[in-house]
């Protein structure tokens, strides 16, 4: 069979296309990336999560600065969140974290308080100051319990 | 009675012969395509059959499929006040189930059915017994190149349907109906992880590359010499390749774990 080049140009067009097509998915939407390697590494550890998740974004004044990159139970039976952060952030070490809602049934992300500190954190140093997720069926539950006791007291 | 169990009886014993054939069918298409030589030209020739030619008809359906996701989905969205998801919804629906198994049944209605026709008319005219004689084996040279692009094709369809269809949702999300165009792109990215989504959505497509390659050219590779077998192996091969391909649709998702 003699070959037609133009034939042979339309299969490497339609490959390229296919190949370009599998990478914007995984770069682009599938949030696979290099460029987050060499990225700022923090730990904190929070005693209720509530839902939180992998890639949950962390934010600062309410920009994303970084995303949830590992989740696992410490030594001390606490979760063990480590966060991966902008590399150019310089946070001061008395920085806190908070496991926070999207509006009132939306999505668990964390977001940082910067604190004054004079001391900067580095890569792989974990935060002291954290405050854990509001669960709102515990407060709902507190609530009940609490009217229950104010009602048998004012009768 | 004894007349009904001999015929149930024959029926398995066919069936299972079949599967047999199938299998070793599928062997020698692998042990060919692997060895040299390797037909590469072939190859080329029919990855333009099956993948260049069918480019229009997967971009056209999965611009169509996404516009209908994100019109439905915009619909049930909108009475929970949750239409910022938008493009969760039309993401993960055709990256996870839509993209993989739509492309198949379309390759396989538009590419496999040919494939099949293709070898069966050269079964019926005698082409194969030809290469024979000059000592060509027909599965090298005929049926291992259109299985072995069936296979590449596949996943690179499935990638563009995949981004056709979230163009057509952000077509009619942000175009047309207003969602903002961010926020359909950020919960896009956010719902839809690299290993879980992803990864399995190219996993499907090679298995139904495989699974319709290798349907597509046994049923025409056995099909009878006369136009009616001809005709029986088209008809065989879209609708096994079609039921297999929702079959293993499921087993795959089962044991992928999405």
């Amino acid at each position: 069979m003699s070959r037609s080049p133009g034939r042979d140009l339309l299969v490497g067009v339609f490959v390229l296309l296919g190949l370009g097509a599998i990478a914007y998915l995984s770069l682009a939407v599938g949030g696979a990336s290099w460029q987050r390697r060499g990225g700022l590494t923090l730990v904190a550890n929070f005693d209720e999560l509530g839902g939180l998740k992998t890639r949950a974004p962390v934010v600062i004044s309410g920009v994303k600065v970084g995303q949830v990159r590992a989740i696992g139970l410490g030594d001390d039976f606490r979760a063990r969140v480590t966060l991966d952060l902008d590399p150019t952030l310089k946070l001061p070490a008395d920085t806190s974290a908070s496991i926070v809602t999207a509006g009132l049934l939306g999505d668990r992300y964390i977001s940082l308080q910067l604190g004054g500190d004079p001391k900067l954190l580095a890569n792989g140093d974990t935060l002291n100051f954290t405050e854990s997720a509001v669960l709102l069926e515990r407060l709902l539950g507190k609530l009940v319990h609490n009217m229950g006791t104010t009602d048998k007291n004012s009768q | 009675m004894v007349d009904a169990v001999r015929r149930l009886g024959a029926a398995t014993s066919g069936t299972i012969s079949d599967l047999g054939a199938m299998a070793r069918f599928l062997l020698k298409v692998v042990r060919d395509a692997l060895t040299p030589p390797w037909r590469l030209l072939n190859v080329v020739d029919e990855v333009y059959k099956l993948g260049v030619l069918s480019l229009l008809i997967i971009c056209v359906c999965g611009l169509a499929v996404g516009m209908v996701l994100g019109l439905q989905g915009y619909n049930t969205l909108e009475r929970f006040g949750a239409t910022q998801s938008l493009g969760a919804v039309v993401g993960l629906s055709l990256v996870r189930e839509l993209g993989p198994v739509l492309t198949a049944l379309l390759v396989t209605g538009r590419a496999g059915s040919a494939t099949a026709a293709e070898i069966g008319t050269m079964v019926a005219t005698e082409q194969l017994d030809g290469l024979r004689m000059m000592s060509v084996d027909p599965v090298d040279y005929v049926v291992a190149p259109r299985a072995v692009a069936m296979l590449l094709v596949m996943p690179l369809l499935t990638a563009l349907f995949i981004v056709c269809g979230i163009a057509g949702g952000w077509l009619v999300g942000v175009r047309l109906l207003g969602v903002d165009a961010g926020a359909y792109m950020t919960s896009l990215e956010h719902a839809i992880d690299l290993r879980d989504d992803l990864a399995g959505s190219l996993v499907k497509a090679l298995v139904f590359g495989v699974l319709v390659g290798w349907i597509a050219t046994y049923r025409g590779y056995t099909s009878a010499p006369t136009s009616a077998g001809v005709s029986a192996a088209t008809t065989a091969t879209v609708v096994v390749a079609s039921v297999s391909v929702l079959i293993f649709d499921y087993l795959i998702t089962a044991l992928w774990g999405v």
